[in-house]
């Protein structure tokens, strides 16, 4: 069978489009790769098998008839299970969705990856409700790290961690509120994609947080970020908050370099409490990209603060309904903190977003004078599935809620990210963030581009 | 604020809200309420004018 495992969304469309290999082999090959590997990995909570084989099908035959099969043509996707997929229920990975009807049709990014030839291949496991920084879960149990089976992928997003990691698929989709797209990709050694708040649509996806929840990618190369991001912009107006601004692709920008472009290292706040590792992660990215300037985020302890109660209570005011009817039915370690957000005054909240739009006017000006800040994206490596508390900053604390200590600040005003793989001698992958101002993905990904092509950052191959 | 007066907020909190709590969830739900009014007296004690506006923006 061909071994499409480690391929790149890039290198099997470019086979699918000439002809060397056939979408219907690829499909094969994955679903092959995930009945082997997923047993181990748990990243998968729905195989859309049937589907995958009639749509790889119909690419096969769009190339043999001469039509254009699209810059995905045969990339085999999965997605996040908050995210709609016709004629399954979405669960979010939660007890209670399951009781819903099934979808009747694809959310609006899985119709836009699908137009540009991708195949989806099913579900991915995630924390319930997206309530989660660790991967597990208590009705479909924990992803496991494929770099250590051990360990956690970090979530919400951690079937999407763990299946791009483990060569399952080469992208898959997830969310982000407050770093569960950059958490999994920092654990798992991967790149991620947070865009600006509002680039992509949010339609036929289970929410979580309205004012912070993103939608965006994940995979094993920056092409293949790119390439899945340019596929799904566009304004939708199913989502209201999706802005209706122009595409601005960015996959034949990605090889612009980056002279001339002005990169800064957040330090205070994003120095504190991280591990050694994080730390020289960091300090190698900067190097490699000679960052000398340290830029302070003001009050950046605040804008996590801020974020964490408008998420607790949102989260809350979402759920309050299944909190009266359901409680019992809730993964334990989301349901109490859930009942905890249903408890927070108003008044908190309303200052928090208060305080959010100050915190945006401060930080936009920092980009005046850089086109890019890097900072850690998690304190730690992977810690192990079932740890509850890690030292930060010299203090033990709960692991669950602080491992997104530096990507709050940053989701909180919706600034795009790109999160890199850095892994150095043997030890665990972490990821840094590539920080730039709002609708400016393309620096960002031009720099990951510029690391990944230096072999500064890269996705390290885990163990069978 | 102490544990007896968190467990009191707790009390009459989920009362008026419908949640039937059990009492093997109550010191999560505490540990989490202490955590997050810590959050929200950070946020509090940051002073903004009477003027500002919150970041969500409705536009008719």
């Amino acid at each position: 069978m061909t071994d499409v495992a480690f391929l790149t969304a890039a290198e099997i469309a470019h086979k699918v489009t000439h002809g060397s290999l056939a979408a219907t082999d690829v499909i094969d090959a994955t679903l092959d790769r995930i009945a082997q590997h997923d047993p181990a990995l748990n990243s998968f909570t729905a195989v859309t098998a049937e589907r995958a084989r009639a749509r790889a099908a119909v690419i096969d035959a769009a190339r043999q008839a001469g039509q254009t099969v699209g810059p995905l043509a045969g990339v085999p996707f999965a997605v996040k299970n908050l995210i709609d997929i016709a004629g399954l229920p979405t669960v979010a990975g939660s007890r209670i969705n399951r009781d819903h009807p099934p979808a009747k049709d694809d959310a609006t990014l899985v119709v836009r990856l699908e137009r540009a030839g991708a195949i989806l291949v099913g579900a991915l496991n995630m924390g319930e409700y997206a309530y989660d920084f660790t991967g597990e879960n208590a009705h479909d149990g924990a992803a496991h790290n494929p770099h250590d089976l051990t360990r956690m992928t970090g979530g919400s997003s951690s079937g999407s961690g763990g299946s791009v990691a483990g060569g399952l698929v080469p992208i898959a989709l997830g969310s982000d509120t407050n770093g569960s797209i950059r958490v999994p990709a920092s654990f798992c050694g991967i790149f991620g994609l947070k865009p600006t708040y509002g680039r992509l649509s949010r339609a036929g996806s289970f929410p979580f947080v309205s004012s912070l929840d993103h939608l965006g990618p994940l995979a094993r190369s920056v092409v293949d970020l790119a390439l899945a991001y340019d596929a799904m912009q566009g304004p939708d107006p199913y989502d209201p908050v999706c802005v209706d601004r122009p595409i601005e692709l960015v996959t034949e920008q990605l090889d612009s370099g980056i002279a001339g472009l002005r990169i800064a290292v957040a330090t205070g706040y994003f120095r504190t409490g991280a591990e050694p590792e994080a730390l020289a992660a960091l300090d190698h990215v900067a190097v490699a990209l000679n960052a000398r300037t340290q830029i302070e985020l003001p009050e950046a302890a605040r804008a996590r603060a801020a974020a964490y109660v408008i998420t607790t209570a949102e989260g809350a005011a979402l759920h309050l309904d299944r909190l009266r009817t359901r409680a019992a039915d809730f993964d334990p370690d989301v349901r109490d903190r859930l009942i905890a957000g249903a408890l927070v005054p108003a008044v908190f909240v309303q200052q928090a977003q208060k305080f959010r739009r100050w915190y945006r006017n401060e930080i936009l000006k920092l980009f005046d004078g850089v086109d890019a800040i890097l900072a850690p994206a998690t304190p730690c490596t992977a810690p192990l599935i079932g740890q509850k508390t890690f030292v930060l900053d010299g203090t033990e604390m709960p692991l669950r809620p602080n491992i997104g200590i530096y990507t709050q600040p940053i989701s909180f005003i919706g600034l795009p990210v790109v999160a890199v793989p850095v892994a150095l001698g043997n030890s665990l992958p972490i990821g840094v963030q590539i920080i730039t101002a709002p609708w400016r993905e393309d620096v960002a990904l031009r720099i990951a581009h510029d690391l990944e092509s230096r072999g500064v950052v890269y996705v390290a191959q885990p163990p069978n | 604020m102490t544990d007896t007066e968190l467990d009191a907020w707790i009390d009459l909190g989920t009362a008026a809200l419908g949640i039937a709590v059990q009492p093997d969830w109550r010191a999560e739900i505490r540990a989490h309420l202490k955590f997050t009014l810590g959050r929200a007296e950070v946020v509090l004690a940051f002073a903004l004018p009477d003027e500002a506006d919150p970041a969500p923006v409705f536009r008719a």
